[in-house]
């Protein structure tokens, strides 16, 4: 009897463990499913390598090239605004920050990482949109610069904590070697330390560029929403997820528009997911570097 | 003297990149910082207590934010109820049950994977299956679901944690006192467990609540009269108020003068429900000597 209950307990959380997973797979699958439609129906050639993105004309025109353009585009840009910063600061935690400096940084920057990005997107579009407008003298202030400015932000207290982690990993031993050699403190973490750790730097910093492509509400509010080609860096884009953003509430359900929006949400999903397994790849070798394998 | 020049040389090279990572430390806390300071000093003059508690007035400009307060926590706690159970029963049958190398690899891959999913690819997966699919239509139900979908991965990696930081001693213990493994799990691993999946679920709040993306489609409205009436009404949340005060509407000054107000109201929530979680945890991490 006693074996019985053991045995249906352990099956309940089996089943449950299971339904998470479907679930997780479910996502998969719906992504599929709802963009066949699209991919059976509109020339893939087309949808991948047009810039035209004409949903509402007769015949409608899919070309997502802009697009995906226009994500890279902002996603490049925030990151080479995000990176060079959000090193240096967890540089200078793991570095110079006395102990109590830390123990109130870094839940701070861990605060910071989780402010919601409709958050940043509204500070984007009272603060930074009109400064960067008058500073640069353009005729709007929405475009793909002020996203990417705005999304850098977003993106660096969470590279930071990564990063942080990353140099925490490294060995202490390392470091005392480095100074009974007699070099200084940044020979030290320039020359032993950054390489050491700098795999574990690589994945934080891919990470935060999935994050980057993948944020909606910021590029909703900012990127200044032309299907265009992009002309400058200051001009109006509509990345991918913008678009589905915008768009979705106004398609038809089971139009082709409707479902020519999900397979923009699956190549998303591609691009991110290939992004992931890359650091999820990068930190384990990190790990198995430093004699941590598990 | 050779050496002196170097020694002296590589000094400033080292003051020099030091004040460059300081310079890097003040850009972050400068820029955030403001950002939080602004929202506050123009937000705070909007709130009232009618602000918070009466639902708008004359198409937006006038009355209060509460349907979307209390939309924002219906959504909120549908989606914990949702996903608490199913995320802590996975992270037991992970770590307790030990089930076979690859089921876990697997299933590991996949939850890791799902963490970095844009939240947006949620909303769609919401919108298919449980708007169209399920028929619950827009509503707090739908974007419930798809909100605790988003948090799941999460809850179920800081259960899994929370479960590998109990010392094995403990289980041993319990078993050679002739608890059988279910009551080991309900009775030790569980409550040794709970600070730490507390913490989880408390950062899984503060998300679920300020995702936006994962609502547009699926249960967020702009305008309602009054509060949400059940499971299957549409709802006004906090996070896409902002959003659609900013887009919609006739009176753009006015509605921005109401976006501050709600930004400071949702700050302020994500800041207070974060700092509990790192409250929770530290208090926790004193426990068990390590």
């Amino acid at each position: 009897m006693n074996s019985f209950k053991e045995r249906a307990f352990k099956y309940v959380f089996c089943v449950l463990a299971y339904c998470s997973l479907l679930f997780l797979l479910g996502i998969v699958l719906t992504l599929v499913f709802n963009s066949l439609q699209a991919i059976l129906n509109i020339n893939q050639l087309q949808f991948f390598f047009s810039d035209d993105w004409a949903p509402y004309f007769y015949p409608p025109i899919f070309g997502t090239l802009q697009l995906v353009i226009s994500s890279f585009m902002v996603g490049a840009m925030a990151c080479l605004i995000a990176v060079p910063i959000a090193v240096c600061t967890a540089l200078f935690l793991f570095e110079l920050a006395s102990p109590r400096a830390r123990a109130f940084l870094k839940p701070f920057i861990e605060i910071l990482a989780g402010l919601p990005s409709i958050i940043f997107g509204f500070f984007a579009m009272v603060v930074i949109a009109p400064w960067l407008q008058r500073t640069f003298d353009l005729p709007s202030g929405l475009g793909a610069f002020t996203a990417a400015f705005t999304l850098a932000f977003l993106a660096i207290p969470q590279i930071v904590s990564i990063t942080e982690d990353a140099l925490s990993f490294v060995p202490k031993s390392f470091k005392e070697a480095s100074f009974a050699l007699g070099a200084n403190r940044w020979q030290t973490l320039s020359k032993v330390i950054i390489p050491a750790a700098g795999s574990g730097i690589s994945t934080a910093i891919i990470l935060g560029a999935s994050r980057v492509i993948g944020e909606t509400m910021v590029v909703v509010m900012v990127a200044g929403g032309a299907t265009a080609l992009p002309e400058s860096i200051f001009s109006p884009v509509r990345p991918m997820t913008a678009t589905i953003a915008s768009e979705m509430g106004e398609a038809a359900h089971g139009s082709l528009h409707f479902s020519a929006l999900f397979e923009i949400g699956l190549m998303l999903f591609v691009i991110t997911l290939i992004l992931n397994l890359l650091a999820t790849r990068i930190s384990k070798k990190f790990r198995l570097k430093l004699g941590h394998g598990r | 003297m050779q050496s002196n020049v170097n020694a002296l040389k590589n000094k400033i090279k080292q003051n020099l990149a030091f004040s460059v990572l300081i310079a890097a430390l003040c850009i972050t806390l400068l820029f955030l910082g403001f950002m939080i300071f602004f929202i506050a000093k123009n937000g705070i003059g909007v709130i009232s207590w009618e602000f918070l508690t009466q639902p708008p007035r004359d198409g937006m400009m006038y009355g209060g934010i509460a349907p979307a307060i209390v939309g924002s926590f219906l959504l909120v706690m549908g989606a914990i109820v949702f996903a608490l159970p199913l995320g802590v029963a996975t992270a037991i049958y992970l770590q307790e049950y030990s089930p076979s190398n690859t089921a876990l690899r697997i299933i590991n891959l996949g939850i890791n994977n799902l963490a970095g999913v844009p939240s947006i690819v949620f909303g769609l997966f919401g919108l298919a299956v449980f708007v169209r699919l399920f028929g619950f239509g827009v509503s707090v139900l739908s974007g419930s679901l798809t909100l605790g979908i988003l948090i799941l991965p999460a809850i179920i990696a800081a259960s899994q944690e929370a479960i590998m930081a109990v010392p094995l001693s403990f289980r041993e213990a319990s078993l050679a006192l002739g608890a059988t493994q279910s009551q080991t799990i309900t009775r030790v691993v569980v409550p040794s467990a709970a600070p730490g999946i507390l913490t989880g679920i408390i950062l899984a709040i503060g998300r679920a609540g300020g995702e936006t993306a994962p609502i547009l489609f699926t249960a967020a409205t702009f305008y309602k009269r009054g509060f949400p009436t059940g499971p299957m009404s549409e709802v006004m949340a906090l996070p896409y108020h902002i959003y659609a005060l900013m887009a919609e509407g006739v009176n753009p000054e006015r509605q921005t003068l109401i976006a501050y107000g709600c930004a400071l109201v949702l700050l302020a929530l994500v800041i207070i429900i974060a700092l509990s979680a790192i409250i929770v945890r530290n208090k926790h991490r004193s426990s068990y000597g390590h």
